[in-house]
């Protein structure tokens, strides 16, 4: 495919992945305003005098029309101002940076040791295809993918934290300087890691299971080819596209902020930003926060068909 | 050694009977710092010891948390407010109010005008605490434009009358005779802060300024709040440096960072945690008795419940023990239908009810409610809520009714119960019984979820309130609950603990003190061994 052919490309995918994020922001817009209550309502708590909460209501400004405030916002949204908490009054984008960073670093950590974990797993496993090695990484990623990110969690606290104390339970009161604290970490990358390794492996294998079937490398192999030019320079591109994309897939799981994991380990990241936000129905907020997850989804995704694009052509006709 | 779950019960209980009048409690407080401390060492032994940091984890509010004292509204808000400001008055463990800034308080003969004098305190920042202080923070509570949580219960204060008559003296001009006005004093979120304080947002999360027992050193709101010893303290310095609340919103969480050693101090503990490791070595489990009733509302003012006859019926349905052992997995005691339940006042010689579903059946028949219907509206708003609703439907099949449970959103519960309905879970905080009539069981009540509107009940509130002999107004006191007991609108079963995990060092914990109460999270009498 051409230069200009991928340009307008990712120019119609950058344009529907705008329209998509604006679907989806006025979705979670009408689904918070769908909730019973309001901001005043969650406020005001086991105390709702009704005066009390009309008083929190004009306070707010709640007793404005939706339109209207959702026109505020947008309008606000142009200009780079994600508006002001109704729970605090502080900026959105304070809340959102504060969020970030605990999550990117957690994504980050992760993805730097999924992607050789996974492929090195996927390929050790289809290179010997139907031995003991293969059989025992394809048993172990079925059954550790079967366990939910809170039990294992839980299990690995109960375990490394608590009973053999290597390892510290939570990362209560380290704040956003996570860094500093990397012994915190270890347990929470190792339950992000879990389930993604293991798709990630069974992907690998499968694709690789597949190219090294293929005439084209039996045919390579015929040739005189070496088995390991035959193996990572023509079957493995064969298995990186789907494998770009379940990736994709994961990092946007992971910076949207995983709440199980979030709340389990004590890490301020945005899963609990949301978390609290709704519960609060703070709307400016939860918007706030749709927005960055929109276009995070958007981005990856392009990112990743960009990639299949130039590993398999063919899979780009189709999309 | 004697029983050492609830050594605190005992003395609490003495210190109630002689601390009657409220002053009395006064010479208990004053100690130095490092010295003697006000008996909540009876149980640890040992003397305090100065110096280090205390790490207190609670479930917070998340990243719009802010140290603003007036908008205290959970657990976690209230804890770091005390530690920062003070009070005019605050609860003792049977939620009597008990001086704190104020001195002593003085009343008119007919108790609408009250003289308060202030001790000598200063802020953090070296100046002294004034009328002024005392007047700027009420009138800034009782902002009509603004919502804090405790400006209906300043109400009754004048606060335009009200002046100051010296630098320590102030007359409060009350609406209307108030013989509890001291539980005004102690009224939850009613904190002094020096006068101008948080005229601008944000002002008390970049350097909260009060004269409480901790100073500001850092705030990140849903994280951390780092607070340092206030030397100057009035009633004596804390024995910690340092104090850290963090934020872990999760239950296994909190429990998981206090067994890995990361905090010390773990707040709201549920009791199968409790069970799994009290007496195990490892952690002290700390029960608060008394902390929260739990019950279910009853709207009196339509069917079927504006038949005295249905709710009295419904009274002898529960089964209170099965109810405390199922939804509290036993951690509190049962209820008799009235609030308040070791409180001062409570009515505690009325009989214990029990189930009677033959006198429940038959009281149903008279009333012809056979095969009644009713739904009853809970959520997961408060622990042990859904699972005392399917308790109590159980229940109540035996005696032929037929309770419907449906699930009601956690976030908007409160407001949802309060008008509509018929049925509904319901909980409760400490507080005077007392305020609990004035919030909830008047016709005026904002917060009337029972729909309790009696002229005469009024009256009696009212005659209590103008009746300046204490013994006289716990038996008007007395009066109101028996109605209340014979016929009201809350189905009160249980009274929960509430639970606490320390760790083996931390010692001076009081354990006698219901949540919300003045040694509830409190730490400048807590040290390290």
């Amino acid at each position: 495919m051409s230069g200009s052919g991928l340009r307008s490309f990712v120019a119609r995918r950058l344009l529907l992945g705008a329209a998509q994020t604006v679907a989806v922001v006025l979705l979670v817009f009408a689904l918070t305003e769908s909730l019973p209550g309001d901001a005043a309502v969650a406020l005001a708590g086991d105390q709702p005098d009704p005066d009390r909460v009309a008083a929190l209501r004009e306070a707010l400004h709640l007793d404005r029309p939706v339109l209207e405030r959702l026109g505020d916002w947008a309008a606000g949204l142009a200009h780079g101002d994600f508006g002001t908490s109704l729970a605090s009054g502080r900026p959105v984008s304070r809340y959102i940076a504060d969020g970030f960073g605990p999550t990117l670093l957690l994504a980050a950590l992760t993805v730097a040791l999924l992607v050789p974990i996974g492929f090195g797993l996927g390929v050790l496993a289809a290179r010997h295809e139907g031995g003991p090695v293969d059989r025992l990484v394809s048993g172990l990623t079925l059954a550790v993918y079967a366990v939910p990110e809170f039990a294992l969690g839980v299990l690995l606290v109960t375990v490394f934290a608590l009973r053999l104390g290597w390892l510290p339970p939570t990362a209560v009161g380290y704040g956003t300087d996570l860094l500093a604290h990397p012994a915190a970490l270890v347990l929470p990358v190792l339950v992000l890691l879990s389930r993604p390794v293991c798709s990630l492996v069974r992907l690998v294998r499968a694709g690789m299971v597949d190219a090294l079937a293929s005439p084209y490398a039996a045919h390579a192999r015929r040739y005189g080819v070496p088995g390991a030019r035959v193996r990572y320079a023509h079957a493995l591109p064969n298995a990186l596209a789907p494998a770009a994309q379940q990736l994709a897939r994961t990092v946007d799981w992971l910076l949207c902020g995983v709440i199980v994991v979030e709340a389990l380990f004590v890490i301020p990241g945005l899963g609990t930003v949301l978390l609290n936000a709704v519960a609060e129905r703070d709307v400016p907020v939860v918007q706030g926060l749709a927005v960055v997850f929109g276009v995070l989804t958007v981005v990856l995704n392009l990112g990743a068909d960009v990639v299949a694009h130039r590993l398999a052509p063919r899979a780009g006709v189709v999309a | 050694m004697h029983d050492e779950r609830f050594p605190g019960l005992r003395r609490r209980g003495l210190l109630a009977a002689t601390g009657a009048v409220t002053l009395g409690a006064l010479a208990l407080t004053a100690c130095g710092g490092g010295g003697t401390d006000s008996g909540a060492d009876g149980g640890d032994g040992g003397t305090p010891k100065r110096g280090g940091r205390l790490r207190a984890a609670f479930a917070g509010g998340g990243a719009s948390e802010t140290l603003d004292p007036h908008l205290a509204n959970l657990f976690a808000d209230v804890a770091r407010a005390k530690a920062l400001f003070d009070k005019l008055a605050d609860y003792g463990a049977d939620l009597s109010a008990q001086p704190r800034l104020a001195t002593k308080w003085e009343a008119n003969r007919t108790m609408d005008r009250w003289q308060v004098t202030l001790r000598q305190a200063t802020f953090h920042d070296g100046r002294p605490v004034t009328a002024k202080d005392v007047l700027y923070s009420y009138r800034r509570i009782a902002d009509p434009e603004k919502a804090y949580r405790a400006k209906a219960s300043l109400e009754p204060i004048d606060l335009e009358a009200s002046r100051a008559t010296g630098e320590r003296g102030i007359e409060f001009v009350l609406k209307r005779p108030t013989a509890e006005f001291p539980n005004v004093l102690a009224a939850f979120g009613a904190y002094i802060v020096p006068e101008n304080a948080g005229r601008k947002a944000g002002d008390f999360d970049r350097n909260p300024i009060g004269s409480g027992p901790f100073r500001f050193v850092s705030f990140t709101p849903g994280r951390s709040a780092v607070l340092r010893r206030h030397d100057a303290y009035w009633e004596g310095a804390p024995h910690l440096d340092e104090l850290e609340f963090v934020v872990a919103n999760e239950e296994s969480a909190r429990v998981n960072a206090l067994l890995g050693g990361q905090v010390e101090y773990a707040h709201e503990l549920n009791p199968t945690t409790a069970r799994a490791h009290e007496d195990k070595g490892q952690i002290e489990i700390v029960r608060l008795r008394n902390s929260a009733m739990q019950g279910f509302c009853m709207k009196t003012d339509r069917p079927p419940f504006d038949d005295r006859r249905v709710r009295e019926a419904f009274f002898l349905i529960a089964d209170r023990k099965e109810l405390v052992d199922g939804a509290l997995s036993g951690a509190g005691v049962v209820g008799n239908d009235l609030f308040g339940k070791g409180y001062e006042y409570y009515a505690a010689d009325l009989p214990q009810r029990e189930q009677d579903l033959d006198r429940a059946k038959s009281l149903l028949k008279q009333a012809g409610a056979e095969k009644l219907k009713v739904r009853l509206d809970t959520s997961a708003v408060a622990a042990g809520f859904t699972e005392a609703a399917g308790i109590f439907r159980d229940q109540a099949a035996k005696a032929g009714v037929t309770v419907e449970v449906r699930m009601g959103s956690k976030d908007s519960y409160w407001s949802d119960i309060l008008d509509s309905g018929t049925l509904a879970c319901y909980r409760s905080g400490a507080m005077p019984i007392e305020a609990h009539i004035s919030q909830r069981l008047l016709t005026g009540s904002t917060t009337n979820a029972t729909r309790w509107r009696h002229k005469d009940f009024d009256a009696l509130y009212r005659q209590a309130q103008s009746t300046r002999d204490r013994t006289e107004r716990a038996a008007v006191y007395g009066r109101m609950q028996r109605r209340l007991y014979a016929e009201g609108g809350f189905l009160i079963w249980g009274f929960a603990d509430w639970i606490l995990g320390t760790a083996k060092n931390v010692k001076g914990v009081e354990t006698g003190a219901p949540a919300n109460t003045l040694d509830w999270a409190r730490f400048d009498k807590v040290w390290l061994a």
